[in-house]
């Protein structure tokens, strides 16, 4: 399934770097199968969808665009009336991404799969079928993935209304100058969040999503007969990890056939967590999404911002009177985003270890450290994990002068401390400290290598066959990082390297965290004298708006998450399909695609290494179910 | 709560002189028993979303639960005594969560930690979110925030307490698990084309008979508002729309669309006050 | 995999010598602290600093009930709403809000409900909200409705502790629960509130204080005959004669209607004016 894109002819794509330059090479060679996209605010190409396949090859092999990094369905009811498959793909040598798409009528809608071309795409085709009922032909494993097999229709369908349907598009108008409160329940029949086909057929009501999930797995394992068997089979067995799992960092699930202990297939199950992220950010207006986004990685909420700042603000710069973000605003950004990132590794290698074994005693020193940060995000945005920190075209509020609280009735233990010096503590004498500390409270520890080296093991070319992003990717020697390969902000003036590291496995997936928090330190080293230099400067450039004229178009905003990368995928159809929504919202999260590879990585292990290897991908389920 | 304080259990009812209050206590069994009820309640090891990481934050060393008693987070229903329901529950979780919650001995109690597991939160319009934990099981304590700082958990986690201190032995209500046979278990959910409660069946039953003929998707009830107020202050809505007095509606851009959708709106609501009179008819 | 011989183990001990420096550190931090304790006097900021500051080495904890941890000043849980001061001199317990709806419209999960208030004569909008509800089983305390309101009347609360054993009869907060004084807010966030104190240009409601320049304006054009002198600052000059009289003064709109000075019917045209322009500074706000 996994081709060698390294011998992808280079020297032919040499002059084809930009975008343009693609876009014309595709469609001269296909004149009638590919065509430029032409709507007002759009880019890519489109494909004819009966020769998709073909192109993606061309794609892949030809133009050397080895990573697939997002796909996703849209629905442009009334608009156009089909569904469209985006796809975004790029270069892991760098650059900007592709984005080709394929069109398919709303009815029996079918698309080709793509799983053979970049075998990465194999989840998200999923949830398309699931959200809005694309069928892939070819897919080999294609069921729901986000709900549950019977759920009636497809929500992400811009005709399908969930049971609470208000209106679509917020800001709703029963809320004011009328506001009549009432719970939303209270307009349902049943009291309830839900509502029914006509069709209801409650003769025969049993729950059928978990034999259908079982049966579909394709495992070559039949449940019945292993029910049925008279004499006990010691050696297949079916094993269900989670949704209820200690290692499962929140509501996950992993069916794994064992032979004996070996794990020889896994199936991760998901959606426990589904919150409908993207229905709900189709009502919302562009700025009503940023707290959600805040929900999506919940360790992470700072660069979450990031992310969806920059897909809006590039909607927002193709429109008159856009002022990009000032210097300080982007100062202020990659000094909070950069922070969130040893947040973030803090709590990775904190639990990971803890599925290691090492129950909480480095998950708790590592949180203690945590909350250091977590005083500065409380102080400044006002949150500890829900920052809502970022908005188009600057930031929330500047940082404070000085970290304060105040002693009223309600509170013993004040603090005041002047801000800059508190950042400068903590920049260059806490951080490095506690990473130092950590590594050598666990580096060389000879349990942890035990359990560790050479476990997980994800070789580079499957690491960017699979789509795998953020240190799942750069631990297996491909040293793609989007700050370097597709600069955003100001990183293109900033002195870092890109952490790598080559073995692939559990171990290096550690090593590589601790060396990308040495390097966000050393970042955040450069950023404090910029600080002080732009003290004192605007942190907005234009009037900060609640309702910004977005003008009509695609963006893929990503950013490098500490979890992989983050992209977001929003369409604005202008006024008349709703003053201020975005279209379509769609969130490529790292944890949710980096889960596509997991039962590659977990063949031939014991079944308690795959506790291990899932803590080293590193997921968050608000992010994988949305 | 570190260390055993017996002035805590001292019984108003007979005083014990003073010199030998940090002695020697008379109490009530209740009280003894509340006592160490709520001093080792046992959480069940369990997170959801969000609020979780900041359970997570409680139970670390900054905030410690361990001060309670609750630092014994259990991986099993079978030992535990609380079930913290710590981020948004989905109705593809609300499955196994009811399933867990009639795993866990009694006596039992839930709190709903954050907005989410109170009434839905933030992603409540979505239609895969549950509108509150309490829908399926009893909920003992509501934490609101979101999410609730580990400090605002803690306040809860106090009230519980509380709650517990208020309970006595002689009362039956209080503890019912002392009482004949087993609690009964919560109906698990069953999850067909969308969520259904088996408590609900008859309902479901009766309303799809009602179900107007070709609407796709059924049950919805127009507003029950409170009766007298509905209409005045939808008249007055109705007025400032038709006033059209140009600075009041200005505000909000042009009439025409506004004053369309409340028309639109007025006629959804016959819709629905028809469809519900239908589902009344039926149901008496 | 495991190197064994000699040196096998000796990056656990390395590991379990950082568990020790935690284990030390932590006590020698709390003996620390108990010799310097008394020096220490409360809300002085030192114990958080010593005890949980960067400098601070081993494990500390915040013993919740009995001491609590201060929330910094942009700390937002549930919003609230100000109201005047209830001693204030002419406005005792008047909102600020206006019921302008901003709030409502950006609130992301659309938790807030406002009736906007009308005139029972004329049957018009007023500047006041009639009710004001905020359900807080769905508010995701983020903030927008205190950042992008124009009036500065709705702002986040710093009181975390609201669990409760119920939630149906108390969980939608109505005005009466939400209404906070205005010197409450003053309290939690003393620098805020300079900030907006200065953009706003008075201590007092932006309509207040642009009604008292609008008065003084007109007072030194029209009825300077009359009137004995210029309103010192953060007092409102034209309602202030009518305000002992009426005890739940009108007020919605601090144009003086009653001033004897000004004839009716220039006084409601220039009302009116206030409240358009009002508006206008709003939209403007917003834009
Ligand atoms: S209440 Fe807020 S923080 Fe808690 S789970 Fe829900 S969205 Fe997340
Ligand atoms: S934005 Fe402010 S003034 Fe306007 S309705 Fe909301 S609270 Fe009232
Ligand atoms: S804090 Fe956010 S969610 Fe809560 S009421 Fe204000 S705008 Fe709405």
């Amino acid at each position: 399934m996994v081709d060698q894109t390294a011998d992808a002819p280079q020297e032919q794509v040499e002059h084809l770097t930009d975008s343009e330059a693609t876009v014309r090479y595709l469609t001269e060679k296909f004149p009638d199968v590919v065509k430029a996209d032409e709507r007002e605010g759009f880019e890519g190409v489109v494909i004819d969808r009966d020769h998709l396949l073909e192109v993606a090859q061309v794609i892949r092999d030809e133009l050397g665009y080895d990573y697939l990094s997002s796909a996703t369905a849209v629905d442009y009811l009334g608009i156009s009336d089909h569904l469209e498959m985006v796809y975004h793909a790029y270069r892991t040598t760098g650059g900007s991404a592709l984005n080709f798409k394929a069109q398919t009528p709303r009815e029996n809608a079918e698309l080709p799969s793509l799983i053979d071309v970049w075998p990465g795409v194999d989840f998200q085709e999923r949830e398309a079928w699931d959200l809005f009922g694309i069928r892939f032909d070819g897919h080999p494993n294609l069921k729901r993935i986000l709900m549950w097999e019977g759920f009636h229709g497809h929500p992400m369908r811009k005709d399908w209304h969930e049971a609470y349907y208000e209106q679509d598009t917020k800001p709703y108008d029963s809320r004011w100058p009328g506001g009549d409160v009432l719970r939303t329940e209270e307009l349902n029949v049943f009291g309830k969040n839900v509502s029914y086909p006509a069709d209801i057929d409650l003769s025969r009501l049993n729950d059928e999503s978990e034999d259908a999930l079982y049966s579909g797995l394709g495992l070559g394992v039949d449940i019945q007969e292993l029910d049925e068997g008279s004499e006990l089979k010691t050696d297949r067995l079916v094993v269900n990890l989670g949704p209820h799992h200690p290692s499962t960092h929140g509501v996950f699930r992993m069916i794994v056939t064992l032979n004996g202990e070996t794990v020889e297939t896994l199936e991760p199950v998901m959606g426990y967590l589904h919150r409908n992220h993207e229905k709900i950010g189709e009502r919302n207006t562009f700025l009503h999404n940023m707290p959600f986004t805040d929900r999506l990685d919940y360790i992470c909420s700072m660069s979450n911002n990031h992310g969806y700042a920059l897909a809006v603000e590039q909607l927002l710069s193709r429109g008159a009177r856009y002022q990009p973000p000032t210097y300080r605003a982007e100062v202020i950004r990659v000094l909070m985003v950069e922070l969130t990132r040893i947040v973030n590794h803090y709590w990775a290698i904190g639990f990971l270890l803890n599925d290691l074994g090492a129950f909480f005693t480095p998950a708790l020193y590592l949180i203690a450290e945590r909350e250091k940060i977590l005083d500065f995000f409380e102080a400044t945005a006002g949150s500890r994990m829900m920052c809502n920190y970022m908005r188009f075209g600057g930031v929330f509020k500047d940082i404070p002068e000085r970290i304060h609280s105040v002693a009223n009735l309600m509170n013993d233990q004040v603090r005041d401390f002047n801000t800059m010096q508190y950042l400068d503590e903590l920049i260059n004498e806490r951080i490095p400290r506690s990473i130092e500390e950590l590594d050598q409270y666990l580096t060389e520890n000879e349990i942890i290598k035990a359990r560790t080296q050479g476990v997980g093991y994800l070789p580079p070319e499957m690491a960017v066959a699979y789509s795998a992003a953020g240190p799942l990717l750069r631990a297996s020697g491909v040293p793609y990082d989007v700050r370097r390969a597709d600069p955003y902000s100001i990183y293109d003036e900033l002195d870092f390297d890109v952490a790598v590291r080559y073995n692939g496995d559990i171990y290096d997936r550690y090593l590589l965290r601790i060396d990308e928090m040495r390097e966000s330190a050393r970042i955040l080293q450069q950023i404090l004298p910029r600080l002080e230099r732009t003290m004192g400067e605007p942190i907005f450039a234009g009037n900060k708006q609640h309702t910004p004229r977005v003008p009509v178009g695609e963006a893929y905003g990503r950013v490098e998450n500490p979890k992989g990368e983050l992209g977001y995928y929003v369409v604005s159809e202008g006024d008349e399909k709703g003053p201020q929504n975005p279209w379509r919202y769609h969130v490529r999260a790292p944890s949710f695609i980096n889960l596509t590879v997991l039962g590659q990585m977990c063949k031939g292990h014991k079944v308690a290494d795959v506790v291990a290897i899932l803590g080293s991908i590193d997921i968050v389920l608000g992010e994988t179910d949305r | 709560m570190s260390e055993l304080n017996l002035r805590e259990l001292h019984n108003t009812e007979f005083p014990v002189p003073n010199d030998l209050q940090s002695n020697v206590a008379i109490t009530s069994l209740s009280k003894i028993y509340n006592w160490s009820r709520r001093s080792s309640m046992w959480p069940l090891l369990f997170g959801l979303a969000c609020c979780a990481i900041e359970m997570i934050a409680t139970a670390a060393s900054r905030y410690d639960l361990s001060r309670f008693g609750m630092e014994v987070l259990r991986g099993s229903p079978r030992q535990s005594d609380l079930m913290i329901v710590s981020g948004t529950v989905t109705k593809k979780m609300v499955v196994p969560i009811v399933r867990l919650y009639n795993q866990m001995p009694e006596p039992k109690y839930v709190l709903a930690m954050g907005a989410c597991a109170s009434g839905g939160g933030p992603f409540k319009e979505g239609y895969n979110v549950v509108s509150g934990i309490d829908k399926y099981v009893p909920v003992d304590v509501y934490v609101p925030g979101c999410p609730p700082t580990p400090q605002a958990l803690l306040f809860g986690l106090i009230a519980l307490q509380k709650k517990i201190d208020g309970q006595s032995l002689a009362n039956f209500d209080d503890v019912p698990w002392y009482g004949v046979g087993p609690s009964e278990a919560v109906p698990v959910p069953v999850l067909g084309p969308d969520i259904i409660d088996p408590r609900q069946m008859e309902l479901i039953r009766r309303a799809a008979e009602a179900a107007v003929e070709g609407q796709p998707i059924g049950k919805r009830e127009a507003p029950k508002r409170q009766e007298a107020a509905a209409p005045a202050k939808q008249a007055a809505v109705a007025k400032t729309a038709d006033s059209a007095d140009g600075e009041a509606v200005a505000a909000d851009g042009d009439i025409d669309p506004k004053k369309a959708r409340l028309m639109k709106k007025r006629e959804e609501m016959l819709a629905r006050k028809r469809a519900r009179e239908a589902a009344k008819k039926a149901q008496g | 995999m495991a190197e064994g011989g000699f040196g096998y183990g000796l990056g656990i001990l390395k590991g379990m010598g950082v568990t020790f420096k935690h284990f030390v550190n932590t006590y020698a931090a709390d003996i620390g602290y108990l010799l310097n304790m008394y020096s220490d006097r409360p809300g002085s900021g030192t114990k958080f600093e010593t005890r949980q500051g960067l400098k601070a080495r081993g494990m500390y904890t915040v013993e919740y009930p009995d001491e609590k941890l201060a929330v910094p000043e942009r700390f937002r849980f549930v919003p609230f709403l100000i109201v005047e001061d209830y001693d204030h001199e002419e406005r005792p317990g008047h909102d600020w809000c206006t019921s302008c709806g901003i709030c409502a419209k950006v609130c992301p999960p659309q938790c807030i409900w406002i009736v906007r208030g009308t005139n029972p004569e004329t049957g018009r909008p007023k500047p006041e909200p009639e009710a004001f509800f905020i359900d807080i089983d769905i508010c995701m305390n983020c903030g927008y409705c205190a950042e992008f309101c124009p009036f500065d009347a709705i702002k986040m609360d710093h009181d975390y502790e609201l669990a409760s054993y119920d939630r149906t009869t108390n969980h939608i907060f109505d005005k009466q629960k939400l209404s906070k004084e205005f010197r409450y807010w003053r309290t939690i966030a003393p620098t805020t509130a300079v900030e907006e104190m200065e953009a706003r240009g008075g201590w007092e409601h932006t309509d207040v204080i642009k009604a008292r320049k609008k008065a003084e304006k007109a007072g030194g054009k029209a009825a300077a005959k009359s009137k004995p002198k210029a309103a010192p600052k953060a007092e409102v000059k034209p309602a202030a004669d009518a305000a002992p009289a009426a005890p739940a003064p009108v007020a919605e709109a601090p144009v003086p209607e009653d001033d004897p000075n000004i004839d009716p019917k220039k006084a409601r045209l220039m009302k009116k004016r206030a409240e358009m322009l009002a508006r206008k500074e709003a939209r403007k706000k917003n834009k």
